[in-house]
Parts: C-alpha cells; sequence; structure tokens
C-alpha cells in the first residue's frame, strides 16, 4: 500500500468516527463534513503533469486506412490457426512461461515496467494495425488478438492485460480512428518506445452499464470538457494516451482520445482482487478539455456497441489462458498428491472436478474464437460476444474456484498460483473494455 | 484459418434438414409421443430422401453412415470437412424437429453407424441400404461395457450367440442387429466382438418392448439369443482375440457415434431455446446482446445463460465431428462434446419448462416433451459419468484400474 492510500485510509477511518458523532449534527456541519470526505478522498489522487512526450502527425492523411475483412477460410470449418498464428504463438507461450510466470508474485505487489516494456518489444501493438500504417497485419485480426491473451494470460493475468493495454488504443484507432487521429497516435505506438496507453470504459458502481455512463463530454468551444471516474484503467499511473468513454449531450456513449499530460486527469492506484500486475489506476477526469477532433468514431452507437462486444471477447481470451493455467497446474497435483493411500486423482470426486475444468474451458474457448472468427469475417458478432461474456462470468469464475478446491488448504496459500487465478477468473466476466479483439 | 462457422457447402443439406424437421416431425411429434410402439409410417417416405440427401452430398454425408472416415483433403492445408461433419450438422437440425422420430428413421440407426465405423468394404456392401440397431446394455452389464455375458462360441462356419440384451433403440423395426458378444469370458474386454445378426433369424427372441419416459416415438427392444446362429463373415472387425487393443477396436465406434449423439443433444437445445425465445417475446421480454445479463430481466438473463451453454455444447460437437473429418484422435473431445451436450440439453430442457410455467408443463406445447426426451442424451451411448471418467482417465493418465 502506498503511503498516499494508507493516508487517504487513515483519513477517511477519522472521518468515518466524525460522521457517527451527534457533534456533526448539534454543531450543524455535516454538509461540510461530507465535503471535507470527497476532499479526503481526492487527495489520494495526483495529477497527471509528467512532462510526457507529444503527440503530433507528422503528416496528414486523406483517408483512414481500415483492414479488409477475412475470407473466413474458404468457406470451410476450421480450427486450426494460420502457420503465422501458430509461430506468433509459440512466441508468446516462450515469453510467457519465462517472462510472465516467475514474476507474477513480484508483479502483484509492484509495477513491472520492464517486464512491460519487453513485452512491447514483442509487437502487441502491431497486431490490429494495418501495414501501411505501420502495423503487422493486412487483415483483420480479432482471433490473433485472442490467441495472444490466451497465450500470454497463461503466464500471468494481470501482466498479460497490462502488456495488451497499449495494443487495445492501437487497434481502436485503427478500427475507428480519422485520418488525423491515426496519423497522430499510430506511428507512437507502433514505435520502438510504446507509450503506456488505455481504454477507460467502467466506472465504479453497482451494476454498472457501459451504455449508460455517468463521465459526461459537455460541448464547449472547439470541442468537449470531459467530467468523470474510471475504474481499473491498466498503468493508469503511467499512461500517456487514454482512449475514454463519455456521454455525449443527448446521453450517448461515446469514445474519446485524451492525453493526460493536456491537464485535468487525475489518477491513484486502484488496487483490486485480482488482476494485480496490470497496475490499475482509478481515473478522475476533472473538466478535461480536448478538441473536437478527439472524438473517436464520430460518437456512432454501432462504433460504441462494437468496441463493448471486442473488449467482452477479448476478456474471454484472458479466461482462457487463465483457466488452461487452472488445468496444467492441477492435473500434475491430484496425481502427486496422495491421500487415503493413493494419489487423490484415483477418486472420481477429484478426477471428474477436473474433466468438468477441460469441458467448460474447451466450449469457452470455441466460443470466444468464433466470436473473433465472425468480427475478422464482418459478420454481425453482438451474440458470439454476449455468450463468451456469460461463460466467463459462470464457467471462468468456477474454474478458479474449483482450482482452489483441488489443492485443499494448499489452494488456499499463496505458495501456489491457484489463488490468483481465482481472484483473476473472477475479473473476466465483469469487465469493460481495456482489452480489444 | 480459424473459422467456426457452418460449411457453406453444407448450406442446402442443413436447409433440407431444417425443412424436414419442421414440414414432417414436428407434425406428428405429439401423436408418436401418444401412440407409442406404433410404427411412425409417414417415415418410409422420408427415409428415401435422406438416403437422397446422403447420396446427393459431393461429401457423402447426411444420415447415420457418414461417419466412416476417410482421409482426402478438400481444404487449404488439407483441412476437410467431410462427412462427420455433415452428418452432425443435418442431425442438431433433424432433432431439433424430434430425437424420437430421427431414431426411427429407416436406415438410420446407431447400428448403421457402427457398420459403417468398423465394417470392411465386403461387409459395407453386403448391408448396404439396410437399416441397422445396436445391442450392447444387458441387465447386469449397462455402462460397464466390458461385463457383458453374451457368448459366441464358433461351430464350424457359424457363431452361436447366447444371452440377452435390453435397451435395443429400433430393435423391433431394424432389419439388422448389431450385438455385441464375448468369445471368452475369461479373457476380459479383448474378446468382445460385434456380430451383424438378420433380425429375421429365429435365434434372435423379441422379448419386448419397453414403456419410456421419452422418445417414445422410437421403439426400445428387449432380446434373447438363444442359440443364434450368425455366418462367421458377419463378425465386424478383426476375428481374433487381441489382448491389447483388441476392445479399443470395439469401443473406436464410440469416437464416432458420440458426437452424433451430441449433436442429437444440441438439436433438441435448439428446439427449447427457440420455442423459450418466442414465449418470452409474447410475454414482453426481448434478450439484449449488448447489456450486462444484471441489468436485463431475470428471464432474459437465464436465457443467456442457456444460450451460452448451448453454444458451447454445439462447437465442442462440431468439433469432435471436423476432428474425425481430418483423421485426428479424437475421442477426448468426443466425450466432451457428449458430455456438455448431454447435460446442457436436459439443464436447458427443464428450465425451459420452468419458464414456460403451467403451458410449458402442459401438453399445448411440445416443450414437456423435450424434457422428457432430453434425459436419455445423458444417458445412452456412454453416460454424463462414463464420460467424465474417459475424459479424467486420458487427461491424467490414469488407467481404468487406477481411476475406476
Amino acid at each position: 500500500m502506498s503511503v498516499a492510500e494508507r493516508s487517504m485510509g487513515l483519513g477517511l477511518r477519522a472521518l468515518t468516527r466524525l460522521a457517527g458523532s451527534d457533534v456533526v449534527d448539534r454543531l450543524g456541519v455535516r454538509r461540510p463534513a461530507e465535503r471535507a470526505v470527497y476532499r479526503a478522498t481526492r487527495d489520494g489522487f495526483r495529477v497527471v503533469d509528467r512532462a510526457g512526450r507529444t503527440f503530433a502527425a507528422a503528416r496528414r492523411g486523406s483517408a483512414p486506412a481500415r483492414l479488409p475483412t477475412t475470407g473466413g477460410s474458404g468457406g470451410l470449418f476450421d480450427l486450426a490457426p494460420t502457420d503465422e498464428q501458430e509461430m506468433l504463438v509459440a512466441a508468446w507461450r516462450d515469453f510467457a512461461a519465462e517472462q510472465l510466470r516467475p514474476r507474477a508474485d513480484e508483479a502483484e505487489r509492484a509495477t513491472l515496467h520492464d517486464t512491460f516494456r519487453e513485452a512491447d518489444a514483442l509487437g502487441l501493438t502491431m497486431l490490429g494495425v494495418p501495414e501501411e500504417l505501420g502495423g503487422a497485419v493486412s487483415e483483420r485480426s480479432a482471433v490473433t488478438a485472442i490467441l495472444a491473451a490466451e497465450a500470454l494470460a497463461h503466464g500471468d493475468a494481470g501482466l498479460a492485460v497490462g502488456a495488451l493495454a497499449p495494443a487495445a488504443v492501437a487497434t481502436a484507432l485503427a478500427l475507428w480512428g480519422d485520418a488525423d487521429q491515426q496519423a497522430t497516435y499510430l506511428p507512437a505506438l507502433v514505435g520502438d518506445d510504446v507509450p503506456a496507453a488505455a481504454l477507460a470504459i467502467a466506472e465504479p458502481r453497482a451494476l454498472f452499464d457501459p451504455q449508460h455512463l455517468e463521465t459526461v463530454a459537455r460541448p464547449a468551444a472547439g470541442g468537449y470538457v470531459l467530467s468523470g471516474t474510471k475504474a481499473l484503467v491498466p498503468r493508469a499511473e503511467d499512461a500517456e494516451l487514454l482512449v475514454v468513454a463519455a456521454r455525449v449531450d443527448d446521453a450517448r456513449p461515446a469514445l474519446f482520445v485524451v492525453e493526460p499530460a493536456d491537464g485535468g486527469v487525475l489518477v491513484r492506484p486502484d488496487p483490486a482482487m485480482g488482476l494485480r500486475g496490470a497496475a490499475p489506476g482509478r481515473l478522475v477526469l476533472e473538466d478535461v478539455r480536448v478538441h473536437r477532433g478527439a472524438l473517436l468514431g464520430e460518437a456512432d452507437p454501432a462504433v460504441y456497441a462494437e468496441c463493448l462486444a471486442r473488449s467482452r471477447v477479448a476478456w474471454a481470451g484472458i479466461a482462457v489462458g487463465v483457466a488452461r493455467a487452472v488445468l496444467d497446474h492441477v492435473i500434475p497435483y491430484v496425481n502427486e498428491r496422495v491421500a487415503f493411500g493413493e494419489p487423490i486423482s484415483h477418486r472420481q470426486a477429484v478426477a471428474f472436478s477436473v474433466s468438468d475444468i477441460a469441458i467448460e474451458l474447451e466450449g469457452l474457448r470455441l466460443v470466444t474464437l468464433r466470436a473473433a472468427a465472425r468480427a475478422d469475417a464482418g459478420l454481425d458478432f453482438a451474440r458470439e460476444a454476449a455468450l463468451a461474456r456469460m461463460l466467463c462470468d459462470q464457467r471462468a469464475a468456477t474454474i478458479g474456484s474449483d482450482g482452489v478446491q483441488l489443492l485443499g488448504g494448499h489452494g488456499y496459500v499463496c505458495e501456489h498460483p491457484v489463488q490468483r487465478w481465482y481472484r483473476d477468473l473472477r475479473a473476466v466476466g465483469l469487465m469493460e473494455g481495456v482489452l480489444l479483439a | 484459418m480459424i473459422n467456426l462457422e457452418v460449411p457453406r457447402k453444407f448450406g442446402p443439406l442443413v436447409a433440407q434438414a431444417r425443412q424436414v424437421a419442421d414440414e414432417v416431425f414436428r407434425p406428428i411429434s405429439r401423436k408418436y409421443d401418444r401412440e407409442e410402439h406404433a410404427r411412425p409410417k409417414e417415415l418410409d417416405m422420408l427415409a428415401a430422401v435422406i438416403d437422397g440427401m446422403t447420396d446427393g452430398s459431393e461429401t457423402g454425408g447426411a444420415g447415420a453412415t457418414g461417419v466412416r472416415r476417410s482421409a482426402n483433403g478438400d481444404g487449404p492445408q488439407g483441412n476437410r470437412n467431410g462427412s462427420n461433419l455433415s452428418t452432425a450438422l443435418s442431425v442438431m437440425e433433424l432433432c431439433r424437429g424430434d430425437v424420437g422420430l430421427l431414431l426411427s428413421v429407416p436406415r438410420q440407426g446407431l447400428g448403421n453407424s457402427a457398420i459403417a465405423s468398423v465394417a470392411d468394404d465386403a461387409q459395407l456392401q453386403r448391408y448396404a441400404g439396410r437399416w441397422a440397431a445396436m445391442a450392447i446394455t444387458e441387465p447386469d452389464a449397462g455402462s460397464d461395457s466390458a461385463a457383458i455375458r453374451t457368448t459366441a462360441v464358433l461351430d464350424g462356419d457359424e457363431y452361436v450367440l447366447n444371452g440377452e440384451k435390453i435397451y435395443v433403440t429400433a430393435g423391433e423395426r431394424a432389419e439388422l442387429v448389431v450385438v455385441w458378444a464375448t468369445l471368452d469370458r475369461s479373457v476380459g474386454r479383448a474378446a468382445i466382438k460385434s456380430f451383424v445378426v438378420e433380425r429375421s433369424n429365429p435365434g434372435l427372441v423379441l422379448d419386448r418392448l419397453e414403456h419410456k419416459l421419452g422418445i417414445r416415438a422410437s421403439d426400445t427392444a428387449a432380446f434373447r439369443l438363444e442359440d443364434c446362429r450368425v455366418p462367421r463373415e458377419d463378425l465386424l472387425g478383426p476375428p481374433g482375440i487381441e489382448v491389447t487393443n483388441g476392445f479399443a477396436g470395439a469401443m473406436q465406434t464410440f469416437d464416432n457415434t458420440r458426437p452424433l449423439v451430441a449433436a442429437m443433444a444440441v438439436g433438441l437445445t435448439r428446439a427449447c431455446l427457440e420455442e423459450t425465445r418466442a414465449l418470452l417475446r409474447e410475454a414482453g421480454v426481448e434478450v439484449d446482446w449488448d447489456r450486462p445479463a444484471a441489468r436485463q430481466t431475470a428471464a432474459a438473463a437465464e436465457y443467456l445463460a442457456m444460450d451460452a451453454d448451448y453454444e458451447a455444447a454445439r462447437l465442442l460437437t462440431l468439433q469432435a465431428a471436423w476432428m474425425a473429418d481430418n483423421g485426428t484422435p479424437n475421442s477426448l473431445q468426443a466425450s466432451m462434446a457428449k458430455a456438455k451436450a448431454g447435460r446442457t440439453c436436459v439443464d436447458v430442457a427443464l428450465r425451459c419448462v420452468r419458464l414456460a410455467g403451467t403451458l410449458g408443463y402442459s401438453e399445448d406445447l411440445l416443450l414437456e416433451k423435450w424434457a422428457r426426451d432430453a434425459k436419455i442424451l445423458d444417458i445412452f451411448e456412454g453416460t454424463q459419468q462414463i464420460q467424465l471418467l474417459i475424459i479424467a482417465r486420458q487427461l491424467l493418465g490414469l488407467s481404468s484400474a487406477q481411476l475406476r
């Protein structure tokens, strides 16, 4: 816990005692006291004021570049990745095994900037960007993005999310950015020194519906003024570029490109149950001014809906990777752990639990891949994205729970990673934004 | 390139199967549910149509014989979409119509699938165009099919079969019955062989027809084999007792038929979901793909959850069939498909009845029938528990002696 957080916590405890006291009412100071709570909370944030890079278009394009849809495997059912995808997956798996899994524990306590730097070298930001804009693909690549999420999350979900966060911003610009936005931001995102960047949609309240945002973008001279709060934004404290969802005047949600260095963006750590390796932060936008050109996708409701669907599919990709990690961990454990004179895997109650993990994992994987492949082929994928999300919510969390259960008390202590996966797998069915397939 | 859509070339086949479900099966569903043991004569004409679909299909697969494996590639990098996949797809559509009626279509028996899976070419030709049922289960050997007691003794050029078989689907109506029997009970599973027995064989005695919870359109027979003499060339597969993998050969049938039973379950699940979605719409409930489930009505959220399990079951089934088409070992995936589809169809059918309330429970609709039909799909061709055992043994690398 940071010093700032600790002091905020102490301040709130004092305020809670104050709020329960009759003295407050007798002296007629309740309203000022409540305002103080806001100040105290707000004071846990720091203003993003680093002298970061400036994003400027080297040249202006006239039309944005868009990736063509895929041919859908010549109309044949096919579960085999392309040769190129297989090569990439092999590289990502190695990286996950060598760089992410061994540092997963450490990543829960400190932000691993160096790991994110190394992940940048994998070219993740280029996977959704056309070659003519410096990217690595010539057609839509949601399936590739899912394979990346799956492979990296097998190492660690939090680090995978943090590593993929700038890629989501790059993909958003490739899919929906206009020529100016692409020319301004994509060169940096696909360059050697990838800026930390994040797609911020979720707001911290129960029953959050991303179609009904409290973050608002009020029209102002030449642009908009954004106000609101965003939760669990990966690498928020380092972010040099944000894509933020806010409702415009008629309550319609829309996406805005925000450069935190322009002022008005407050950030504090937002530590959570899991995904801690992503260094999640809480953002407060206090009258953040953006110019008209910051609006992404012309506030088209279809763009926003597609963004939500792609994000949910990407989270399902993370779920598949983590669930596979659970399966790979419990199989040797139940075979080696002896109770009542034989390995516990010889008992149906244990063995069937392993079978169920495998079945639900495979089902989730196929539903996720179908959603992504439909997106790549230019087919509607709203239903498939919703179903992948539902399986994440219902099945992935259960896999996390079963993983701990199979290890019993050993699963509950931090010696084994299953307790981390239990925490991470609770996220995949509730997160909005952050990642894009 | 990863693509999980129905292959374009199977579009016409799927559309045809859907038409059969709507125009042939559904109108007579309730009739044969009530008239258990009456032969659905409407299906004789249909059988010819399905034969035509199979022969007319460029990949040769709409019916039960589509499970025969062959190894030609027809796509990039040898990706093959063949008759296992087309059969699974058409079975899904037909069972969206009626599972019991599908099981009663002449020449579409599980015995036909068994023959297609393991018969040699000469046998295949000899049994072509004939309807074959499958007789494995005995009063004292259900899931434990290695424990069967029906014996086969070679006597000259004939095997002599003795024993008792129950739960033979389409056993009364079929022309052939594939009977599992052991050549030597002391050897165990390696001695178990399958024999194709003419239904008219005087040694194959029909004992009774069962009265069942569901799939009443399909007859379920019990037989006694009394010195039933079978020509030796009607033994399927190799005749010797190979202690190493004899039983595995017999069990290989299941790798091909389990995806088909999974496909039946997927089709029935689809029927329940379509009916329920229409009923919800009449009641003013729309399912929204974009809004979080927690912000929708409980009924819409429940529909989403059921549809998600349906989709997982469906894709697992297509995966198992696709692997069979491509000659990839698929017994793990076949069992995963069967387990997921079997439990999903029961779960979904029962929940749909609940969502539809007394209307769903009454005979006004077919939902209550589907909920009764569903249960068999989590039982035959290997119960849920057997599938979980097979999956666990493969994943954990355990033998049947270690994980019992």
